[in-house]
């Protein structure tokens, strides 16, 4: 049996509404199989399940807010044995499984929904323990922010907070509300009981009617001032800058693309995505997270690329295994991953917890970019638009378009001599005449 | 196809790429990158709905002549009409 747990997306998320069940109860799903979508500060996200079996519970009604960690269904694992396990459904999916894990080691507050295995025995402060009871609240399913995973009082506080619907006193609620709610996709929390303390049908139908519709722009605001605030206040960031001559590379690139169909065109931006992640084999301390204890680098390279959505906002979604990916295959995964963040149709695991993020201007903005790092990542790359400056060649100066990539880098965890390296490399790379 | 034909499909597939645009209140003269603030990867998308759409497959070397709406709409007409 394992528990389906809201996920955490990333620093700064402590709840999530459950939009949308995509399986039903009995129905048997895969590794990477999509089993619910999540409204979270970041927009719509889909969620995959990383324990193949058979859906069995689904503990959570559509339209409800619960906290990170919270259980949200029980799939009872297919009874093979490990080795006839059906293979992942996709490469992504395997990979996205790895993060996920990697993940759980690093963030206590998601301790059973990356491995699928059953909650383990909750350690909690007594005053904690007693103040779940008391609200209602299942202690294995608020996150825990002490040490070593332990669950404060503060925790449950929180996760009171963000149900409502968990908070005393809780106003009863009739049976055909209930049904109503659920069909209308109405949050029963957000509801106001009538005269006589009781939540009736016609409470409910006004309440769909006129929905308390949170802001989406607001939230993701809200998320990304948590995160970076926490960014600026723990991390002690260091910066590089080194200016790229990048005329030989896009050359190559032209020719490419010139004997191509628009359809397997490649662009530049994919040339430095590329570096960034090829280039971290130099300095792989800067590739994976900081804990309370200490970095913990990360043998696979799962980058991060910012991307601004339209109507504002930003997400940092995840190209998986991106150092070992070929430009094509990096081209039609940026493509790819731009649409759907665009739309709204991310993920989970793409957002969970990339291990390196870059950001790059494109060819509207400035010369430089200095990235704030998004914990618990350790650094964050930035490149500049694409310039013509004079560029010395030998002994005659010459026009060359020209990058500026920066790193912005967690003192704790690696020094300027490093982050140098790093960015000579990136530098070495985009100049190799394999290159693209 | 005519211009008008031409016309609609380009400000449709703008439309796709960048749903917040306006495209009534756009200069047809004006820079798309600019105004719309589309990006490379924005614009290879316009480049590709028209190869898939059209069959007119745009070089590189000729993304400057289609960076307004009326130079884009002048140049697929001149493509379509060429001698294949």
């Amino acid at each position: 049996m394992a528990d389906f747990l809201m996920p955490s997306l990333g620093a700064g998320m402590e709840a999530g509404t459950l939009a949308k069940w995509r399986r039903a109860i009995g129905d048997r799903v895969a590794r990477g199989d999509i089993l619910a979508e999540v409204e979270t500060e970041k927009g719509l996200i889909e969620v995959e399940v990383f324990t193949p079996g058979v859906v069995s519970a689904l503990l959570v009604a559509e339209g409800t807010k619960v906290p990170v960690g919270a259980r949200l269904a029980v799939i009872e694992e297919a009874a093979v044995t490990r080795s006839d396990e059906p293979p992942p459904a996709s490469r992504d999916a395997a990979a996205a499984a790895a993060v996920i894990d990697a993940v759980t080691d690093v963030a206590a507050p998601t301790p059973s929904w990356a491995t699928g295995a059953p909650a383990a025995p909750v350690r909690a402060t007594p005053s904690a323990r007693r103040l779940a009871r008391e609200v209602g609240l299942d202690p294995r399913a608020i996150a825990a922010s002490g040490a070593h995973g332990t669950l404060t009082r503060r925790d449950v506080l929180c996760a009171t907070e963000a149900e409502p619907s968990a908070a005393p006193p809780r106003p009863r609620v009739s049976p055909y509300a209930r049904r109503r709610a659920a069909a209308l996709g109405v949050d029963l929390s957000c509801v106001a009981p009538g005269p006589d303390g009781v939540i009736h049908a016609r409470d409910v139908e006004a309440a769909a009617v006129a929905p308390a519709k949170p802001d989406p722009a607001r939230a993701m605001r809200r998320a990304i001032a948590a995160a970076m605030s926490r960014s600026k206040r723990e991390i002690p960031h260091y910066y590089l800058a080194h200016t790229i001559d990048l005329g030989p590379a896009l050359a190559r690139l032209a020719a490419l693309n010139a004997a191509r169909s628009p359809t397997e065109r490649l662009v530049p931006g994919v040339l430095l995505l590329s570096a960034a992640a090829r280039a971290l084999a130099a300095a792989p301390e800067l590739n994976g997270h900081w804990t309370g204890e200490g970095a913990t680098p990360s043998a696979r390279v799962h980058l991060g690329v910012a991307i601004t959505l339209r109507g504002g906002g930003l997400v940092a979604p995840a190209i998986h295994d991106a150092a070992s990916a070929t430009l094509d295959e990096l081209m039609q995964r940026l493509s790819d991953l731009v649409a759907r963040a665009r739309r709204g149709q991310l993920r989970a695991s793409e957002l969970a917890d990339p291990t390196i993020t870059v950001t790059s201007l494109g060819e509207r903005g400035v010369e430089t970019v200095y990235g704030v790092i998004h914990p618990p990542q350790v650094a964050m790359v930035g490149f500049g638009k694409i310039v013509t400056r004079p560029w010395v060649v030998g002994d005659a100066v010459v026009a060359r378009p020209t990058v500026t990539v920066t790193l912005a880098a967690d003192h704790r965890v690696s020094d300027g001599h490093r982050g140098g390296l790093y960015l000579a490399e990136i530098e070495r790379l985009l100049s190799s005449p394999e290159e693209p | 196809m005519t211009e008008e034909t031409i016309r609609a499909f380009v400000r449709r597939a703008i439309e796709d790429i960048a749903p917040d645009a306006d495209l009534d209140a756009l200069d047809p003269r004006a820079s798309l990158r600019e105004e719309l603030d589309l990006d490379s990867m924005d614009f290879l998308a316009l480049v590709r709905a028209i190869h898939a759409a059209l069959g007119v497959a745009i070089p590189e070397t000729d993304y400057a002549k289609i960076d307004s709406l009326d130079g884009c709409v002048a140049y697929v007409l001149r493509a379509l009409a060429a001698p294949a």
